[in-house]
C-alpha cells in the first residue's frame, strides 16, 4: 500500500490476532454489549457444544428491545416478551457476564449506556447483535453489528473471522446552519449516496463540520452508517471525545488517564491516507430533511415536495417508488410542511440522548401539541431520563401533552406495547422508515429531534428554522 | 451445518429492491428463543393479509413456485436489522440459495453461518433470470457450488465469485468457532502483549 494508514487500517491491524493461511484475518473485539432478542440462541449453542463464554467481563448485556416503557413496578404483561428477558437474565447468571436489569439504574438502550458508562473508548473494537452498533464509533472505536451465530463465536472466543472492508471517507465542510442537526447530515449523505452506497466499507466521517459536532452529534452520525449499508461509521477521536469520556464510570482514572489519551491521540487517520472511496458534503447548505417513503434513502429537505416516480430512470425504481407512495398514502408533489401527522416518537438509539431531549424541549416550551396528535418522549436511558428530569425537561414535556416515559427502544420497532396503529402516521426521530417497522401499516417519517417537536405542535411537518424558540444550551451539564 | 454442494430447485422470483430483514421476518417473531420455526412466519405482512388470510398476489403463495427453494432477489437483498432470524426463517421455509445483485453485509454473512447460499450475479442476469421464472412453467434452476455456476437448463448459465473461504465452509458444513478455537494459543498471546502494553485497555468489569 502507498501512502499513509487510514484510522481504520490503524484500528485493523492493532486488532488482528492471526491471520491463517487462506482464511480471514482472527479479529480481536474488546467489548461485546448483548441484549435479549438477539443472544437467546447464541447462548443455547455455547451449552450445546458444551462451550463457556471466554471473557464475561468484556461482555455486558442489558434489556432494551422488548421492554415496557410503562411504570416499571407493574409486572410486564407480554409473557413471551418476559420470558426472553428472564432467559437473558439466566445466561447472565449462568456464563458469569455483568447484566444491567429493567429495575437498575444503569437499564438503557445498548448504544446509549456502552458510551454513558464511558465502555466505550477510542481504539477499541466492539460489537453487538445490532446492527446499530456503528454508534460506538463516535468514539473513534471500530463498532460493527454482528449476527446471533457470530455473538455466539464472540462469546466463546473473543475474536471473530472478518475480511477486512474497503474504506470510505465522508469530508463534511462547513458548519450546520442553526436548526440543521446531526441527524438531516445523516439522511442528506444516505440521500446521496443510498441505501447500499457504502455497502462492503467503514465510513471515516470528517471534515470541520463533523470536529463541530458534540458526541450525541457524532454518535446520531455513526449511528446511521448502517442505514447506508456501511459496516461500520467512525470520527477520530480528540478533545470533545475525551471532555465526554472522563470521568464516567468505566473510563480510565489517573494516572492511566494520561497513558490512556497519549494513545488515543495517535488514532486518526494520517495526512496522506488513501481511502477507497470519498464523498464531499458542504453542512453550510444543508436544510432539515423529511423522509417520505419506505426506506431512508428516500428523503426530500422540509421545504420540498414527494418525488414523482416517473423522475427515476430504471423501472425497479420506478415500482419500488410507487410502492412506497401506495403504502405511505400519498401523492406526487404533496408538499411536505403540509403532511399531517398523528403520533410523534422521540426516542430510540439514533436519537435521544440528553442533547436530543434538550433540543426537542426547547422547541416544544410554552407550546402545546396539537389536538390531533398523540406525542411521546423514550429517553434512551435511566441516566438519561435522570438528567432531564434534573433539568425540567420532563417537565416541559409533560405541560405540552407529551407522555414521558421509561427507557427503552420503544416504537422505533414496536416490539413492545407501543406500536403504530395501521394507517397512523408519525414524525419519529429513529432510524428506520421501513413498511410496518414501528407497527403493521404505519407510516413513519424520519426527522431529527428539533423537526420532531415542531411537528408535534404544529399538527403537521414544518420548517424548524423558522421556529422561534430559544437555544438554552448549556453543554457543562452534559453528563448524561 | 448443513453442507452445500450442488442444489437444484425452483426458482421465485421476488423483484424488489432493498428488500430489509423488518419485512423477512417480522419483529413480533423475534420474541421467540429458539433458532427454529420460523419458517411459518417468513414475509409474513406480505404473505398474509391485515386479517390473516395468505394473500394469493404474494409470489410464495401462487401454486406454480410452491416448495421454491432459490429465491431470485433484487439489489440490496437483506438491509437493514442484523436479525439472524430472518436467515433462520428463509432456510426453515425451505430456502437453500438466494440469488441476488448484491446483499446487505449482514445478512450475508447470517446466511453462511446457516448453509444458506448467497449468490452475487450482475442485474441483467438477474433480470433475465427473473422473467424466466415468470415465463416458464416449471422453471428450475442449478446452483453449483463447486463449480461456482448458475444453469436453468433453458440454456441460462453463469458463474459467480464466492469468498474461498467462505465457499470452503460452505462445502463442508464448517462450525468456524472450533476453527478459531484451534487458535486459542495465540488468542491468549495476543491478550498478554495487549495487557502489558495498554494495561488501561482491559476488561471493563473485574
Ligand atoms: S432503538 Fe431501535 S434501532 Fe436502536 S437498538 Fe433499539 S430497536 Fe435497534
Amino acid at each position: 500500500m502507498t501512502g499513509g494508514c487510514t484510522l481504520f487500517d490503524k484500528l485493523w491491524d492493532d486488532h488482528v490476532v492471526c491471520q491463517p493461511e487462506g482464511q480471514p484475518a482472527l479479529l480481536y473485539i474488546d467489548l461485546h454489549l448483548v441484549h435479549e432478542v438477539t443472544s437467546p440462541q447464541a447462548f443455547d449453542g455455547l451449552r450445546a457444544a458444551g462451550r463457556r463464554v471466554r471473557q464475561p467481563l468484556r461482555t455486558v448485556a442489558t434489556v432494551d428491545h422488548n421492554v415496557p416503557t410503562t411504570d416499571r413496578r407493574l409486572p410486564i404483561t407480554d409473557q413471551i416478551a418476559a420470558r426472553q428477558m428472564e432467559t437473558l437474565r439466566r445466561n447472565c447468571r449462568e456464563f458469569g457476564i455483568p447484566f444491567f436489569d429493567i429495575g437498575s439504574a444503569e437499564q438503557g438502550i445498548v448504544h446509549v449506556i456502552g458510551p454513558e458508562l464511558g465502555l466505550t473508548q477510542p481504539g477499541m473494537t466492539v460489537v453487538c447483535g445490532d446492527s446499530h452498533t456503528s454508534t460506538h464509533g463516535a468514539f473513534g472505536a471500530l463498532a460493527f453489528g454482528i449476527g446471533t451465530s457470530e455473538v455466539e463465536h464472540v462469546l466463546a472466543t473473543q475474536c471473530l473471522p472478518q475480511r477486512k472492508p474497503r474504506s470510505m471517507q465522508v469530508f463534511v465542510d462547513g458548519r450546520l446552519p442553526k436548526g440543521v442537526t446531526a441527524k438531516d447530515l445523516a439522511l442528506a449523505i444516505i440521500g446521496k449516496i443510498g441505501t447500499d452506497g457504502a455497502t462492503g466499507h467503514v465510513i471515516e466521517y470528517a471534515g470541520p463540520a463533523v470536529r463541530a459536532l458534540s458526541m450525541e452529534g457524532r454518535m446520531t452520525l455513526c449511528n446511521m452508517s448502517i442505514e447506508a449499508g456501511a459496516r461500520a461509521g467512525m470520527v477520530a477521536p480528540d478533545e470533545t471525545t475525551f471532555a465526554y469520556i472522563h470521568g464516567r464510570r468505566f473510563a480510565p482514572k489517573e494516572p492511566a488517564w494520561q497513558e490512556a489519551t497519549r494513545y488515543w491521540r495517535s488514532l486518526a487517520s494520517d495526512s496522506d491516507a488513501q481511502f477507497d472511496r470519498t464523498v464531499e458534503i458542504d453542512a453550510s447548505a444543508l436544510p432539515p430533511y423529511v423522509t417520505w417513503g419506505t426506506s431512508p434513502g428516500m428523503v426530500v429537505p422540509v421545504t420540498g415536495a414527494v418525488p414523482d416516480p416517473k423522475w427515476f430512470a430504471q423501472e425497479t425504481d420506478r415500482q419500488a417508488y410507487t410502492r412506497a407512495l401506495e403504502y405511505m398514502a400519498l401523492r406526487p408533489g404533496t408538499k411536505i410542511e403540509d403532511i399531517a401527522v398523528d403520533r410523534v416518537f422521540i426516542g430510540s438509539c439514533t436519537n435521544s440522548r440528553i442533547e436530543d431531549l434538550r433540543e426537542a424541549a426547547e422547541v416544544v416550551r410554552g407550546h402545546r401539541v396539537a389536538r390531533t396528535v398523540q406525542a411521546m418522549v423514550v429517553p434512551g436511558s435511566q441516566a438519561v431520563k435522570h438528567q432531564a428530569e434534573k433539568e425540567g425537561l420532563h417537565e416541559i414535556f409533560r405541560e405540552a401533552g407529551f407522555a414521558w416515559r421509561e427507557p427503552g427502544c420503544s416504537m422505533c420497532l414496536g416490539m413492545n406495547p407501543d406500536v403504530l396503529q395501521p394507517g397512523e402516521r408519525c414524525a419519529s426521530t429513529s432510524n428506520r422508515n421501513f413498511e410496518g417497522r414501528q407497527g403493521r401499516g404505519g407510516r413513519t417519517h424520519l426527522v431529527s429531534p428539533r423537526m420532531a417537536a415542531a411537528a408535534a405542535v404544529a399538527g403537521h411537518f414544518t420548517d424548524v428554522r423558522k421556529w422561534n424558540y430559544e437555544e438554552v444550551r448549556d453543554a457543562a451539564v452534559s453528563r448524561a | 451445518m448443513q453442507p452445500f454442494r450442488v442444489h437444484e430447485g425452483t426458482g421465485a422470483p421476488l423483484d424488489r429492491p432493498n428488500v430489509d430483514t423488518d419485512q423477512i421476518i417480522p419483529k413480533q417473531f423475534l420474541k421467540r428463543i429458539e433458532r427454529t420455526g420460523f419458517g411459518e412466519f417468513l414475509f409474513y405482512d406480505w404473505r398474509r393479509t391485515g386479517s390473516g388470510e395468505l394473500d394469493p398476489q404474494f409470489v410464495l403463495n401462487q401454486a406454480r413456485y410452491a416448495g421454491a427453494s432459490i429465491l431470485v432477489a433484487g439489489r440490496n437483498f437483506g438491509c437493514g436489522s442484523s436479525r439472524e432470524h430472518a436467515a433462520w426463517a428463509l432456510a426453515d421455509f425451505g430456502f437453500r440459495a438466494i440469488l441476488a445483485p448484491s446483499f446487505a453485509d449482514i445478512f450475508a454473512n447470517n446466511c453462511a453461518k446457516n448453509g444458506l447460499l448467497v449468490v452475487e450475479l450482475p442485474e441483467e442476469t438477474i433480470a433475465g433470470i427473473t422473467l424466466r421464472a415468470r415465463e416458464i412453467a416449471g422453471y428450475r434452476l442449478t446452483v453449483d457450488l463447486e463449480q461456482r455456476s448458475v444453469d436453468d437448463g433453458h440454456g441460462l448459465r453463469a458463474e459467480f465469485a464466492i469468498d474461498e473461504f467462505r465457499r470452503y465452509c460452505l462445502l463442508e458444513g464448517l462450525d468456524d468457532i472450533g476453527l478459531t478455537l484451534r487458535c486459542a494459543d495465540q488468542i491468549t498471546s495476543y491478550e498478554d502483549r495487549r495487557g502489558r502494553e495498554r494495561p488501561f485497555q482491559g476488561p471493563p468489569f473485574c
